[in-house]
C-alpha cells in the first residue's frame, strides 16, 4: 500500500514538473513578444498619424511617411495572390485527386517538400535570372510579386492538400455513385468543402510574404521612391490599365531597414512606427484566416 | 452567362496589356542606384527636384553599394550611379564592353571618423602607423590589448568595431590605413549598419571604431572623436567640416561622386536633374551632415558636365587622400 502511494506521488510530481516547464516555456515566447510590442509601441506610436500613411519618404524624419511603401507592399501582394493561388490550388487538387501513385508523383512530392525549405534569398536569385533578365519584366511590381509567389507556392500547395485530405472518402464515393465525373465531384464537393482550409493556408502564406525582404531586394526594389505606381484605371478605352505592373516599387520592410540605418534618432522612431503598421497588418491577416476557418467549419454539414 | 463574363474579362485584359506595350515609354523616370554613403545626398536632391518639377519627372534611388551600383550602371540599367570611391579598372572595362560612357562628377566630401568611448582617457591622438598596427591583417589575434599598440596605454582589452566588408567605407579605410583596399584583420565587430557600431562603442569603455562623420554628428554625446596626425604636417587634426574641406584632415577624408551616363545625359530631364543637383549640392549636402566642396569646385564640376567630359580623373585606381586642390588642378588640366 505504502509502495503504491509512493509511486503515485512520484508520478504526480513529474506530472506537475512537466506542467510547470510547459507553462514557463509558453511564457518565454509570450514575454518576448510582449516586450517587443511594448518597445515598438513606446517608440513608434507617437509617429502614427494620418500624415504618416499619406506622405512619401523624406530626408526630414518628421515629414517622412510610408505611402509608397504600403502601396508597394499591397500591390506586390496582389500579384503574389493572383499568381500563387490558381497555381497552388490546382497543383494541390491534381496531386490529391488525379495523380496516380507512381514515381513521377513521388518526385513532384519530394520536390515540393524541399521547395518549402529553400531559403528565401534563393527564390530572389531565381526571380532575378528568370523574370528580370530572361523575361525582361524589369525591376517591377510584377517581378517582385512573382518572386514572392514562388516563395509561398509550396505553402499553398501543402495547405490545399491537407484541406482536401480532411474530406472523408464517403463524400467522393457518394458523388461517383450518383454518376458524377471526377471534375464534377471536385467542382461541387471537394473545392467547396476544402475552401476554408485552403484560404487559411493562402492567407498565412501571404502574411509571410508581406514581411519578406531578401527576395525583394534581390530583384531590385528601390529605397527612395516618392511617387505612386500608375493608376489601374484609365480615362481611355478599355478603362483599366496594367501599366502599374511594370512600375518600380518599394515595400514596408525595405523602408524600415532604410530608416534603421540612418544616423538621426528620429528616423528610428519612424522605423518603429512602420514596424507597428507591418505587425498590425500581419496580425489582421492572421486573424482573418482564423475567422474564415471558423466560418467555413460551421457551414459544412456532413 | 459565366462564360461570357470570363471571355469579356480576357478581352479587356488583352486590350489593357496592348495599351501598356504601346504606351510604355511615356513616363520620365530617372534611375539612380549605388553607394549607401552617397544615398542621403542624392535622396535629398531627388526629393527637392521632384517637388520643384511637381511630379512631372520621377526619380528612384536604390542602395546597392558602390560596386553593385556600377554593375547595374555599366550594363546600362541605371542612368546615374552613386559612388563613394572612383570607378575601378575592372568596372571601367565592363562599361566599355557595353558601350557606356560616363561623366564623373564629385559632389561632396565625406570624412571617416575614428572613435572611442567618452570614458577612454588615454587616447589623445593617433597616428596612421598606430591605426595600421591595430587594423592590418597580421594584427588578428595578436594585438588584443591597448598596451600592445603603445606601451603607455593601459593593459585593457581592445574591442574593435568597423564598417562591413561590402561597404565603400571599409574599402576606403583599409586603403588609407593598411595600404591595400579590403585588407584588414577579421576579428572585429563588423556591421553595414553604422548605428550598431555607435551602440557598441557607446557601451564599451575599451572600444575603438570607425565610420562616416555624419554618424558622429548625430551621436556627439555618446562618443569621443580621436584626432589623427596628418602624416605630412605632423599635426593632430580633428575631423570637421573645416578640416575636411581644406584638406588638413588626411588621409581619412574622401570625395564622393555621382557618375552620369553620357547617353542618359542627352535626355532633357536627366540634364536638368544633374544641373539641379550641382546647383543645390552645397546647401543640401550640409543638411545631411556631409561636407560640401568649395563653391569654386562646384563651378568647375558644372563646367565639366556642360562639356560632357567623359572618363575618370583617377585612372581606375583606388587613391587615398585626394585633396581638393589636387582635384581642381586635375580639373584644370582636363580642360
Amino acid at each position: 500500500m505504502e509502495d503504491i502511494k509512493k509511486r503515485i506521488r512520484t508520478i504526480k510530481f513529474w506530472n506537475s514538473v512537466f506542467w510547470i516547464t510547459g507553462l514557463l516555456s509558453t511564457f518565454v515566447g509570450l514575454a518576448l513578444l510582449f516586450t517587443l510590442l511594448t518597445d515598438l509601441f513606446m517608440d513608434g506610436s507617437l509617429r502614427l498619424s494620418y500624415k504618416f500613411f499619406t506622405s512619401f519618404p523624406s530626408r526630414f524624419p518628421a515629414e517622412a511617411g510610408i505611402l509608397s511603401a504600403w502601396v508597394g507592399s499591397f500591390l506586390v501582394l496582389l500579384v503574389t495572390a493572383y499568381a500563387a493561388i490558381p497555381l497552388g490550388v490546382a497543383t494541390g487538387i491534381y496531386l490529391e485527386e488525379y495523380a496516380g501513385k507512381n514515381w513521377l508523383t513521388d518526385i513532384i512530392e519530394i520536390n515540393i517538400a524541399n521547395l518549402a525549405g529553400v531559403p528565401s534569398i534563393v527564390y530572389g536569385l531565381l526571380a532575378l535570372g528568370l523574370f528580370v533578365y530572361f523575361f525582361k519584366f524589369g525591376e517591377s511590381i510584377l517581378t517582385g510579386g512573382l518572386a514572392l509567389a514562388l516563395l509561398i507556392l509550396p505553402m499553398v500547395i501543402m495547405a490545399t492538400r491537407e484541406a482536401i485530405r480532411a474530406i472523408p472518402n464517403s463524400i467522393r464515393e457518394a458523388s461517383y455513385a450518383l454518376g458524377a465525373t471526377k471534375w464534377q465531384t471536385v467542382q461541387s464537393h471537394i473545392i467547396p468543402y476544402s475552401t476554408g482550409g485552403i484560404l487559411t493556408g493562402i492567407i498565412i502564406g501571404l502574411s509571410r510574404a508581406i514581411g519578406e525582404t531578401a527576395p525583394i531586394i534581390t530583384v531590385g526594389a528601390l529605397t527612395f521612391i516618392a511617387f505612386l505606381p500608375s493608376s489601374p484605371f484609365s480615362s481611355e478605352f478599355p478603362f483599366i490599365s496594367f501599366k502599374w505592373l511594370f512600375d518600380p516599387f518599394t515595400v514596408m520592410p525595405i523602408q524600415m531597414f532604410n530608416w534603421v540605418s540612418r544616423p538621426q534618432q528620429e528616423f528610428q522612431l519612424n522605423a518603429a512606427a512602420a514596424g507597428i503598421v507591418l505587425m498590425i497588418m500581419t496580425l489582421l491577416m492572421n486573424g482573418f484566416a482564423i475567422y474564415i476557418r471558423y466560418r467555413f467549419r460551421k457551414k459544412i454539414k456532413w | 452567362m459565366f462564360k461570357k463574363f470570363v471571355l469579356s474579362m480576357i478581352a479587356i485584359i488583352i486590350m489593357a496589356t496592348v495599351n501598356v506595350v504601346v504606351a510604355g515609354a511615356e513616363d520620365k523616370i530617372i534611375k539612380i542606384d549605388g553607394s549607401s554613403t552617397v544615398y542621403p545626398v542624392t535622396e535629398a536632391v531627388a526629393e527637392e527636384f521632384q517637388k520643384a518639377k511637381k511630379g512631372a519627372v520621377k526619380v528612384t534611388v536604390g542602395i546597392s553599394g558602390t560596386g553593385g551600383g556600377f554593375k547595374k550602371f555599366c550594363r546600362g540599367e541605371t542612368d546615374i550611379s552613386d559612388a563613394s570611391r572612383p570607378i575601378l579598372k575592372k568596372e571601367m572595362d565592363v562599361c566599355k564592353e557595353h558601350g557606356i560612357e560616363y561623366i564623373e562628377l564629385p559632389v561632396a566630401y565625406d570624412g571617416l571618423a575614428v572613435m572611442v568611448n567618452p570614458k577612454n582617457t588615454w587616447v589623445t591622438s593617433m597616428t596612421v602607423a598606430e591605426l595600421k598596427t591595430i587594423w592590418e591583417p597580421a594584427a588578428g589575434g595578436k594585438i588584443t590589448k591597448w598596451n600592445h599598440v603603445k606601451a603607455e596605454w593601459p593593459d585593457a582589452p581592445l574591442k574593435l568595431y568597423g564598417a562591413g566588408a561590402d561597404s565603400g567605407t571599409f574599402d576606403y579605410f583599409t586603403e588609407a590605413i593598411v595600404g591595400k583596399a579590403k585588407s584588414s584583420r577579421g576579428d572585429f565587430t563588423a556591421s553595414e549598419d553604422d548605428n550598431v557600431l555607435v551602440q557598441g562603442i557607446a557601451g564599451d569603455k575599451n572600444a575603438l571604431g570607425f565610420f562616416g562623420l555624419a554618424y558622429y554628428e548625430e551621436n556627439r554625446d555618446k562618443l569621443k572623436l580621436v584626432p589623427i596626425i596628418n602624416p605630412e604636417t605632423g599635426q593632430s587634426v580633428f575631423p570637421s567640416e573645416k578640416t575636411v574641406m581644406d584638406g588638413t584632415y588626411q588621409p581619412l577624408s574622401r570625395p564622393i561622386f555621382i557618375y552620369v551616363s553620357k547617353k542618359a545625359a542627352g535626355k532633357p530631364e536627366i540634364k536638368e536633374f544633374v544641373e539641379y543637383y550641382l546647383k543645390n549640392a552645397a546647401k543640401l549636402v550640409q543638411q545631411v551632415k556631409y561636407v560640401p566642396l568649395p563653391a569654386k569646385a562646384y563651378k568647375l564640376v558644372e563646367e565639366r558636365f556642360a562639356k560632357r567630359k567623359t572618363g575618370t580623373l583617377f585612372g581606375g585606381e583606388a587613391k587615398v587622400g585626394v585633396k581638393i586642390e589636387d582635384l581642381l588642378k586635375r580639373e584644370e588640366k582636363g580642360f
